[in-house]
């Protein structure tokens, strides 16, 4: 749970309760965008628990996901728990 | 410098890496604390302390939040889960954090309903989807953490879910790292600040190291490449006769931080007089509770918690590695009787524990390779 992981914003799902589809390394699903201003598809935001907690640039964001890719078990466990998740 | 060519800039590393050679005094030792698990993690995968000259020393904080829970609580845990109808719900990785009396995973096993989930909105979700059950949410973690609760706990309150409730042991930072500071156990001479939390509290909550305790802080990203320049940071304030707070991680840290998690912070938060840290014992003001206008959702309020105390086990040094005293290897059960697959101590469950991070990458002594 310790990791934020970038995704890319799909499309933004539920305005009432910010709620947006991402991409995180090929898993989508629902995360809350509600701590951020405003959010757009395209966007790359860093996700901790189900939760956008900031936006970075796509290159910030793929540097990141490189960095977790080569963490091993951690990065794998952490896209397993994601599988999981089924925010609505 | 074996592992200086898997950086994303092995030029830059190298240089930086000669650059800290020329800041340090031969003479002088160096005690520089991460405080953050993310960081030691990265550092020994990464071998970024191999860098360093001899003289300067990583030492690591207390910024693991699976490892600073008290046994007492996942036992308190244990037993709400052991309630009459109740679904428990934790993150993966607590499910082997040892409590006094057996571990979550244990009680699982026993016949509680304990699950996993990746997000307190996923715990909310079952609640929903079980509205004959009582849901609870075991809720750990930083200021990083808690603004997902506190918007969980929101929108259970708009939605009128009458069934769910959040077992309560958010931490804050702050708090910790004055106790460190006041430990007569421990001299150091700066901190390389913690990267999530600060995305949430930005740099300005950690002002008083400088201003009260005259050392350095550099708020530091997570790439090897990153605690490289944040160590060199430091250091190089060291050398200058400075001590500030400098922001190494900008790129995603702002200064002031995240106003809109802060807020919600206040607003579902309030703190506790006193919190128990494992290994660190009771802490003024450094824990979260629900406030007022959430306690409705107070699985403390709500259920029977037995509020259990236990003694950290007499083998296990956790408190000692978390406070920076000892290194993982120096504890008498580290990877013999305390290893990952059978924990004693909590730095030996998560894996952005000291101690996992030390057995993980072999680092079983004291040897360093001499750049």
């Amino acid at each position: 749970m310790c990791l934020a992981i970038p995704g890319r914003v799909l499309e933004i799902v539920d305005e009432r309760n910010r709620l947006a589809r991402v991409d995180v390394a090929g898993v989508q699903r629902n995360v809350n965008v509600g701590l951020l201003d405003a959010v757009d598809a395209g966007d790359w935001v860093l996700i901790h628990v189900g939760f956008a907690m900031s936006k970075v640039d796509e290159e910030e964001a793929q540097t990141t996901l490189g960095l977790l890719q080569r963490m091993g078990e951690a990065y794998e466990q952490e896209l397993e728990d994601l599988k999981g998740s089924a925010i609505g | 410098m074996k592992y200086v060519d898997e950086y994303r800039d092995a030029e830059l590393g190298r240089a930086l890496a000669a650059e800290i050679v020329a800041t340090v005094e031969p003479g002088r030792h160096y005690k520089v604390m991460e405080v953050c698990g993310g960081h030691t993690h990265t550092i020994y995968k990464y071998g970024v302390d191999d860098l360093l000259p001899a003289n300067v020393e990583l030492v690591h904080g207390p910024g693991c939040p699976v490892c600073v829970i008290p046994m007492g609580r996942v036992d308190d845990g244990v037993a709400v889960a052991h309630e009459e109808g109740v679904i428990f719900t934790c993150f993966g990785d607590m499910m082997r954090v040892p409590g006094g009396d057996g571990t979550l995973l244990e009680a699982k096993a026993e016949g509680a309903d304990i699950r996993m989930v990746y997000s307190p909105l996923d715990a909310l979700r079952i609640a929903r989807e079980n509205p004959d059950r009582e849901v609870v949410f075991f809720a750990v973690g930083f200021e990083t953490t808690a603004p997902s609760t506190a918007l969980t706990l929101m929108r259970a309150k708009a939605e009128g879910v009458r069934n769910f409730s959040v077992f309560c042991n958010h931490v804050t930072i702050v708090p910790p790292l004055r106790a460190l500071l006041e430990s007569p156990d421990l001299r150091l001479d700066g901190f390389i600040g913690p990267g999530h939390v600060s995305t949430v509290v930005g740099a300005r909550p950690f002002e008083f190291i400088p201003a009260d305790y005259g050392k350095p802080v550099v708020i530091s990203g997570f790439e090897p490449l990153d605690l490289l320049q944040s160590v060199y940071m430091v250091l190089r304030q060291l050398a200058d006769g400075r001590c500030e707070v400098e922001n190494q991680y900008k790129r995603v840290v702002p200064y002031d931080g995240n106003p809109q998690a802060l807020a919600v912070l206040a607003e579902v938060f309030e703190l506790r007089p006193h919190f128990e840290w494992r290994g660190l014992g009771f802490i003024s003001h450094s824990g979260l509770k629900l406030s007022e206008a959430y306690r409705d959702f107070d699985s403390e309020l709500r259920f029977a918690v037995p509020g259990v105390r236990v003694a950290d086990p007499k083998a296990c040094q956790c408190g000692e590695v978390l406070k920076g005293v000892i290194k993982p290897w120096e504890c008498k059960v580290f990877g013999t009787a305390c290893t990952p697959e059978r924990p004693i101590g909590t730095c030996m469950v998560s894996s952005e524990g000291a101690c996992a991070a030390y057995y993980n990458y072999g680092r079983f002594a004291r040897e360093r390779v001499v750049v």
